[in-house]
């Protein structure tokens, strides 16, 4: 871990009308680091994650984030080119529907070979390669490689979504419930890869999430919202073991213990 | 304009080639900015025309604009000068227009084409107009058209390269025979209408001017004379055209595009030239192919 | 023992009192002016009965929990950074530098083998993979974990069992300050006496440990003092 920020936000906020998003909302993700902001339902987590990925346009504040070649650029300063060609080699995103973020009529090896496509690799076989090694870093057979994710399962579908974003190596990483809606058994795979990934690879993770046990497996800090607002953020084991707030002591006092 | 009255009923008259003029100008300006832009797909009122969508009307309107009194135009549909679609064209601007029209690619000044490429060389003084069905080549992946004019703005074609990624996994090497994507002038990449990939050289450097048409689409592209064509691949799957095992059993030409013909339910075949006013020229010029009448007997 | 002159940790006037919100904002105190010094080699028990708040304050020692009052200070090289008041990025690196803590319970992780769960830690410091892993066998051997039983999640192990992975995993690489909240709660003799030499060993090597040791042998064996907390406690209530 370095001691400059990745990505700053700064009084982010963002308004639907009369109901609120988010609301003044600052953090900092540092190079690999895993930041989970966790939340209820319409706690504005999905919102924010949004506004950090520049996909939705902030109300006020603003989001700068470190280039590779060092420069801190306030993203919306960005051309439409830039701010794309950031989006699919220096980032990822993985939805929580695999079919938001897949293609689904595309075959496996189409599916992590796009991002190598996009960014001029014009060897089919060299991009099929890649397309193996990832696939075998997340633990899809080989022989899939020409299947489409139609005929995958929910857990291959969202470790194919992972092996499609982080093909680029990308530095920073945007997860957006990526366990929801999957097995209990099939989620426990599927955080020990990310987990292993994001050790090895060095990535910066913002996770959103309800679930405080894939906060506590995948984080190192975490941010509780509630209403649009930050309510309380910390070391994700400080915030989970003694938590402060009225809302934070709900939360974790909710969850059924394993 | 003058209205003939023929047994008392005024008989129908058009202003020059169907089109109002104001029409006709505004299409100009459209294919004026396509030109200019070689590849980009310029959006235009396409207007109504006296035939059902995927019969040509954006290759009609097109060679409508284009059109002058001495022009001489001739019409293919798939080849052929005399299948219907293509006789239906060809009278109708005799009619508006009063034109004179031939079957021949070199007497011709415009030529409006759905799926060829005349096998005869083109020359400067001549326009060839393609009738397009979907004009935008990203359309098999990426259903948005937000997204798709956002990618040529942004010249990100790596989803083409996923199409033939795609064929080649499935097939072993790239599968798209017919509207194989273009990359023109090292830019836009462009659909070439649904022409074999046989004619995809043709549009290199070609003296012509090239003009596409989408009726149903409402889009006008262009490539102009003599510019780069470079039709898309992987570096180790080059682009390669089909190649025919046989010459044209009519006319023994080689390196030209043939059709299938069944003979009869027995399994008999016969490959003969896709071009039927280039396999008739050859025929005339005394060419035989092994299927071929022989001289004097029968036309 | 000759006690270096500079403290590895330094806990002075610390406060905490929980607030459950969740009853009507009840108060429950746990340790008020809390403050002792603990020095390289040297290995202290937290000691008074159950509920006087010794696992509580080995949990602020680490900024597992929070501290309302006071100042714990962690000596990281020339520095002393007070993990009541730091960054959480400062503390997550004191954590991954500096101090090293033995809970009572592994922390299971999914799909991840016994020994590589060891090696984890080592890994981490930048120890070649190879070398880890082997180092993480050798630790568990030691500990008398069967040897078929390394490469499998510890998840279906018995307590005792998983409690020596993780005591290997808290003692596998060098941190010069070890919090241990009862390692042998569920230990053979046997297995108790190894974690004696263990820490021995790091003693020698100038760690210092802070830890919780109900198992009266073994806190005669291997501790120096006891540091009752008792008297923190009753200033709390």
């Amino acid at each position: 871990m370095t001691d400059t920020p990745l990505l700053i936000a700064d009084g982010l906020s963002k308004n639907y009308g009369n109901r609120i998003g988010c609301r003044d909302v600052s953090l900092e993700v540092y190079p690999g680091e895993v930041l989970a902001v966790v939340g209820e339902s319409g706690s504005g987590k999905s919102t924010l994650l949004g506004l950090l990925s520049t996909e939705l346009e902030p109300s006020a504040g603003r989001v700068s984030y470190r280039l590779r070649d060092g420069r801190l650029a306030d993203l919306a300063s960005l051309g439409a080119a830039e701010k794309r060609l950031l989006m699919r080699t220096d980032w990822g995103f993985v939805r929580q529907n695999p079919a938001d973020g897949l293609r689904m009529a595309v075959s496996a090896g189409g599916n992590v070979g796009e991002r190598l496509m996009a960014v001029g690799w014009r060897h089919y076989g060299h991009i099929r390669d890649e397309a193996l090694d990832w696939l075998a870093k997340v633990e899809i057979a080989g022989d899939r490689i020409d299947d489409d994710p139609r005929a995958f399962s929910g857990g291959m579908r969202q470790r194919l979504q992972i092996a499609r974003n982080l093909v680029t190596r990308p530095r920073l990483v945007f997860m957006d419930e990526p366990t929801g809606g999957l097995d209990v058994s099939v989620q426990a795979r599927l955080l020990d890869l990310i987990r292993g990934l994001v050790a090895e690879l060095g990535l910066a993770v913002i996770i959103v999430t309800h679930d405080l046990a894939v906060a506590r497996l995948l984080s190192h800090r975490m941010v509780v919202m509630r209403h649009g607002r930050v309510i309380e953020t910390g070391i994700t084991d400080q915030v989970l073991d003694d938590p402060r707030e009225p809302y934070t002591q709900l939360l974790v006092s909710s969850v059924l213990a394993a | 304009m003058n209205a003939h009255a023929v047994g008392g009923m005024p008989e129908i008259t058009y202003n020059f080639a169907y089109l109002d003029e104001q029409t006709k100008r505004m299409i100009r300006r459209a294919i004026l900015k396509a030109i200019a832009v070689p590849g980009y797909q310029v959006p235009f009122a396409a207007r109504e025309m006296p035939m059902p969508y995927g019969w040509g009307t954006g290759g009609v309107q097109v060679t409508a604009a284009v059109l002058g009194p001495k022009d001489v135009l001739k019409v293919i549909d798939q080849g052929a000068d005399d299948t219907t679609n293509a006789v239906a064209i060809r009278g109708f601007f005799e009619k508006t227009a009063r034109v004179a029209t031939t079957t021949s690619a070199v007497e011709a000044t415009v030529i409006q084409t759905r799926h060829r490429v005349p096998e005869t060389p083109l020359a400067e003084h001549q326009i060839l107009v393609y009738q397009v069905p979907i004009p935008e080549p990203l359309r098999f992946l990426e259903p948005r058209e937000t997204e798709t004019r956002q990618l040529h703005a942004l010249a990100e074609y790596g989803l083409m390269h996923v199409k033939l990624y795609e064929d080649i996994a499935r097939h072993g090497h790239i599968a798209t025979t017919y509207a194989y994507p273009v990359e023109v002038a090292g830019r836009y990449v462009m659909d070439p209408s649904p022409i074999p990939k046989f004619d995809n050289p043709k549009l290199d450097d070609c003296p012509a001017l090239q003009l596409f048409g989408a009726g149903r689409e409402k889009r006008i592209y262009a490539i102009p004379p003599y510019t780069r064509v470079r039709s898309l691949d992987f570096e180790d799957h080059p682009f390669k055209v089909q190649r025919f095992a046989k010459p044209c059993a009519l006319c023994a030409a080689t390196g030209v595009y043939l059709d299938e013909v069944i003979l009869d339910d027995k399994g008999g075949r016969m490959f003969v030239c896709s071009d039927t006013d280039y396999c008739n020229g050859r025929q005339v010029a005394g060419h035989r192919g092994e299927m071929a009448a022989p001289v004097g007997e029968g036309a | 023992m000759s006690k270096p002159s500079l403290p590895i940790l330094s806990v002075s006037g610390v406060a905490k009192t929980f607030i459950l919100h969740l009853r009507e904002g009840a108060r429950l105190p746990v340790v008020n002016g809390a403050g002792f010094d603990l020095y390289a080699g040297e290995c202290v028990a937290l000691g008074g009965p159950s509920g006087a708040g010794k696992s509580s304050l080995l949990k602020m020692v680490y900024g597992n929990y929070r501290v309302d009052e006071g100042t714990i200070r962690v000596r990281d090289g020339e520095e002393m950074v007070d993990v009541a008041s730091t960054s959480p990025r400062r503390l997550i690196k004191l954590r991954d530098t500096t101090m090293g803590y033995v809970s009572q319970f592994l922390r299971v992780i999914p799909r991840v083998g016994a020994r590589d769960v060891v090696a984890e830690p080592l890994i981490h410091d930048g120890v070649p993979p190879e070398e880890a892993v082997a180092r993480a066998g050798a630790l568990l051997a030691r500990l008398n974990l069967p040897e078929r039983l390394w490469n499998l999640p510890p998840a279906t192990f018995s307590g005792g069992e998983q409690q020596r992975v993780n005591i290997a995993r808290g003692l596998i690489a060098h941190r010069p300050l070890l919090l241990m909240d009862e390692p042998t709660a569920s230990l053979d003799a046997a297995n108790r006496n190894v974690v004696v030499e263990l820490i021995a060993e790091k003693k020698r090597a100038g760690v210092a440990i802070l830890g919780i040791f109900h198992d009266a042998e073994v806190r005669e064996a291997a501790c120096d003092r006891v540091i009752d907390v008792t008297d923190f406690a009753k200033a709390a209530a």
